[in-house]
């Protein structure tokens, strides 16, 4: 009887009229910090000379106005799929993988030679053959800094940006002295068979008699979206996945319970690596069709946005991806309409979505929080 | 509003109505307590209750969501600790803030350097401390460095802090966890002589028999609420242990005597060493029979720890042997690791459930299959099974009464009591052979601390051997059916929990006595 006392009061006195929604946590809050940036970002126009508005209403227009616009800001948020799927399980075993550039650029390579090699053989078998040799190239690129990191102690930020360098250089090297299309100036490739190159996503719609316009979206696409389902099974519903998570939020329980954070640190890079390699079946063998230079254009940083913004979550990093699959498109057409908003300038509201969504993700936290509370207590009150 | 007849001083310290929110958490609602002037005050509660929270209100850490607070009787805007001393508020953590290669006279200085050059200040703040040491009897060697110095004088170092920076109201935080019974007696005799030179003394414990002894008046805390200010003469460790849980309590284990099985686990000659190679654990070896519970007595910080966790797989051994029942593991090292003692049948319950035995960041449900996440009844060929998950934490909730019983609760959202639950829960329910037992009531409320200890009692009685390591010597000795003492990674005697009062082992367990 006395517990039941105690546990009357549990239930009325203790934390229940200060509760905060979790759609708060989840929804309002990265709105908030999303307008705070568009509201920046307008300032930033004004100074310039343009008007906002009309500036915003053209970037979403072009970003999500016509089919063909969506075709080109699926394909970028295809990329960035990968590349934020691939820093939120390093994230989820306590790494900060910023090596997703050289791991992007290295997967293209996989891609890129099985695109060169299977001359006259059906798609799909190019497509499965790229799909594991860029995960195989990624994850190898992945793996050797989570090695370093888990047996030598050197620290994963460090590696993963020289890995970036090395990887960079590694392709710059092959693309100019051995890869490249015989008698070539510029560093690339041959083409690819046409016959191997990865359906876009207007041809695959087309078997079915739907037809969409012509745009960079290919089947990776679908792949991408695979990726996150399995992304979610393989964290969450495996042990595998509990271990990685174990590693991530408290190494020292790991060891308690018999999980080598080694063998989970060079995992977790390895699986990081391969997400992240992925993006050369998107860029090699469904839009580019053959090797050349700096094809990632820095995919693998704006995936660390992405995983930020998304909450290392693949629902959010899907709802992230498509919103910075709308500034690049979007952005890329403002610059060809607007002479005086160019390249640089969108570059500068991508990097302002990135702070308050990311750097700045705490801006608005406790001031909303604390007024739900006084809200919800008040109303307990009254 | 209470009514207490207008003594001829202000209370030196007084908190009006004081709210405070931490996310969703009440964690002070509506404290308001009163310090006399020149008293020995204690606050009490079990964990969560709040009392740490209203003192770092008073001490500027955090701000209040409401109420006020008075020092000598006007009302004090205090925003950080700063503030704080400048109105005569001082503070001794339970985690002391000093920087170990600096001596006694530098760490003093430390933020009180007055003036450009270091040397006068030093000189002044020698004359002016060596003052307060003796008229408190707070002797420490101001020119060794703090690291040298045992863990009762870098405590007084703490409190020589605080005066030297004028405070008149000083306030400490769980002084005792770290000390020896002698330590500890010193301690309060200091408190002591504070108070007779005019100080006021505020000390947060969960200890009753300190409050007991030292205190004036005590105010107990439940759930971030003041449920009494007593005087203490006029109230009985039973009486608050009520009012700090809110219903009557068992202080006392009871247990029938042990009746040892053969031996279960034999340590011969064990030698362990820390993350930075220094040894820890010189050669030690035990015994601990089926049906019995050793307890190992000692300090903090001398070897229990790693002992514990060498003997749990979590620390490579340097040398010695292990066998469990009979069996020689030692030599298999591969079966010499967490995951192959858990399967062998050995339970370990950390010493630190927040840092070892949980993950606070995961579902209670997750929590209870740590180590065990391999199981079988837990896993398809691919994915895990919730359902079994579910069902296996909501049974264990059950039969150990967590609160709340929502398995997919964080397990950071339950209180210290009811995560050690859940950590016991799934250590017991295995059935162990061997249990491994750190610190199993640490931070727990009395109400959860009887439960824990039932449970000890009633595994022993079905036969099982466990090895207790705790710093609460009560503990120990209500527990313990063998007492053996450790001091500087060796084991200095062996008592009878009937032979082992309070002085004897506190001597051993500062190393200057051997058993007798």
């Amino acid at each position: 009887m006395a517990q039941d006392a105690a546990q009357g009061v549990t239930g009325r006195g203790f934390g229940r009229p200060g509760e905060v929604p979790g759609w708060v946590g989840f929804a309002l809050l990265p709105l908030l910090n999303l307008l705070a940036a568009l509201v920046l970002s307008g300032l930033v126009i004004l100074v310039i000379g343009e008007n906002p508005l009309d500036v915003l209403a053209l970037l979403v227009t072009e970003a999500v106005g016509y089919p063909e616009a969506i075709g080109y800001t699926l394909y970028y948020t295809t990329s960035y799929i990968f590349t934020g799927l691939a820093v939120a399980i390093a994230f989820h075993c306590g790494l900060f993988n910023i090596g997703g550039e050289g791991q992007a650029y290295l997967g293209g390579l996989g891609a890129g030679l099985v695109g060169l090699a299977l001359t006259g053989w059906p798609w799909p078998v190019a497509a499965l053959g790229a799909v594991a040799l860029s995960a195989l190239f990624g994850a190898v690129w992945g793996a050797v800094p989570g090695w370093l990191q888990a047996r030598r102690g050197s620290h994963i930020v460090i590696t993963t940006i020289m890995f970036n360098f090395i990887a960079a250089a590694i392709m710059t090297y092959l693309l100019v002295d051995v890869l490249i299309r015989p008698g070539s100036q510029s560093p690339e490739t041959r083409e690819f068979d046409p016959g191997v190159w990865l359906p876009t996503m207007d041809r695959a719609l087309g078997w079915f008699g739907v037809a969409i316009p012509a745009s960079p979206l290919n089947l990776s696409f679908l792949w991408a979206l695979a990726c996150c389902a399995l992304f979610y099974l393989f964290l969450w519903r495996t042990r595998w996945g509990y271990e990685i998570r174990t590693v991530g939020r408290n190494e020292r329980a790991a060891v308690y319970a018999g999980i080598s954070p080694a063998r989970n640190i060079i995992l977790a890079m390895a699986i990081s690596g391969a997400l992240a390699g992925f993006v050369g079946v998107n860029e090699i063998m469904g839009v580019q069709h053959r090797i050349l230079l700096n094809f990632t254009g820095g995919v693998g940083f704006v995936g660390i946005a992405v995983a930020l913004m998304g909450r290392n979550h693949p629902v959010g990093i899907v709802l992230a991806a498509l919103l910075f699959g709308v500034l690049a498109q979007g952005g890329g057409q403002v610059s060809f309409e607007y002479p005086t908003v160019n390249r640089e300038l969108v570059m500068v509201i991508q990097g302002l979505v990135i702070l308050f969504a990311g750097a700045l993700e705490n801006l608005f936290k406790p001031r909303v929080e604390a007024l739900f509370r006084r809200r919800a207590g008040g109303t307990a009150h009254g | 509003m209470k009514t207490t007849p207008m003594p001829q001083h202000p209370p030196a310290l007084e908190t009006r109505g004081v709210n405070k929110w931490f996310g969703a958490n009440h964690a002070n609602r509506d404290v308001s307590l009163a310090v006399p002037k020149g008293t020995i005050h204690g606050v009490i509660g079990e964990n969560g209750a709040g009392k740490s929270t209203i003192m770092s209100i008073v001490y500027g850490y955090q701000p209040a969501d409401g109420g006020s607070i008075l020092v000598d009787g006007r009302p004090v805007a205090v925003r950080s600790p700063r503030d704080a001393l400048a109105v005569g508020i001082g503070m001794v953590h339970q985690h002391f803030m000093l920087v170990d290669p600096f001596t006694v006279l530098e760490n003093v200085l430390l933020g009180a350097e007055g003036g450009v050059t270091l040397a006068a200040g030093m000189a002044r703040a020698r004359a002016e401390l060596i003052r307060l040491a003796r008229d408190y009897g707070l002797e420490v060697d101001l020119d060794r460095p703090v690291g040298e110095l045992p863990v009762g004088a870098q405590q007084r170092v703490e409190i020589l802090k605080a005066l030297y920076r004028g405070a008149d109201i000083l306030i400490l935080d769980e002084p005792t966890g770290v000390l020896t019974p002698q330590e500890t007696d010193h301690l309060f005799r200091i408190l002591r002589a504070l108070r007779e030179q005019g100080k006021t003394v505020v000390i947060i414990t969960h200890k009753l028999r300190e409050i007991m002894e030292l205190t004036d008046n005590v105010t107990v805390m439940r759930r971030g609420q003041v449920v009494a200010n007593v005087a203490t003469a006029r109230t009985s460790r039973e009486q608050l242990a009520e009012l700090m849980v809110g219903r009557k309590v068992l202080l006392r284990v009871e247990k029938a005597p042990a009746t040892p099985g053969p031996a279960v686990l034999e340590v011969a000659g064990l030698r362990v060493r820390d993350g930075a190679g220094v040894e820890r654990v010189k050669g030690v070896g035990l015994t601990v029979h089926a049906g019995e519970i050793v307890g190992i007595a000692g300090v903090s910080g001398n070897g229990q720890s790693e002992l514990l966790e060498a003997l749990a797989g979590m620390r490579p051994l340097a040398g010695g042997s292990v066998r469990l029942r009979g069996e020689e593991l030692t030599a298999t090292p591969d079966r010499f690791t967490a995951r192959g003692l858990r399967a062998l049948g050995v339970g370990h319950v950390p010493e630190d459930r927040q840092r070892v035995g949980l993950v606070t960041g995961f579902e209670a449900q997750e929590c209870a299959i740590l180590g065990h996440h391999g199981d079988p009844a837990f896993n398809g060929r691919l994915l895990m099974d919730r359902r079994a998950l579910f069902d296996r934490c909501a049974a264990e909730m059950d039969a150990y009464d967590v609160r709340p019983r929502d398995p997919r609760l964080p397990a950071a959202n339950f209180s210290g009591g009811n995560q050690q639950k859940i950590v016991l829960a799934r250590e017991m329910e295995r059935n162990p052979d061997l249990l491994l037992v750190g610190q199993p009531t640490r931070g727990v409320d009395i109400g959860a601390i009887e439960f824990i200890h039932r449970r000890l009692v009633a595994l022993r009685d079905q036969g099982k051997a466990i090895l207790l390591v705790s710093v609460e010597l009560d503990e120990i000795r209500a527990l313990s059916d063998r007492i053996l003492v450790m001091f500087d990674g060796r084991l200095v005697g062996e008592v009878a929990p009937d032979e082992a009062d309070e002085r004897r082992l506190g001597l051993m367990m500062a190393g200057v006595a051997e058993a007798a």
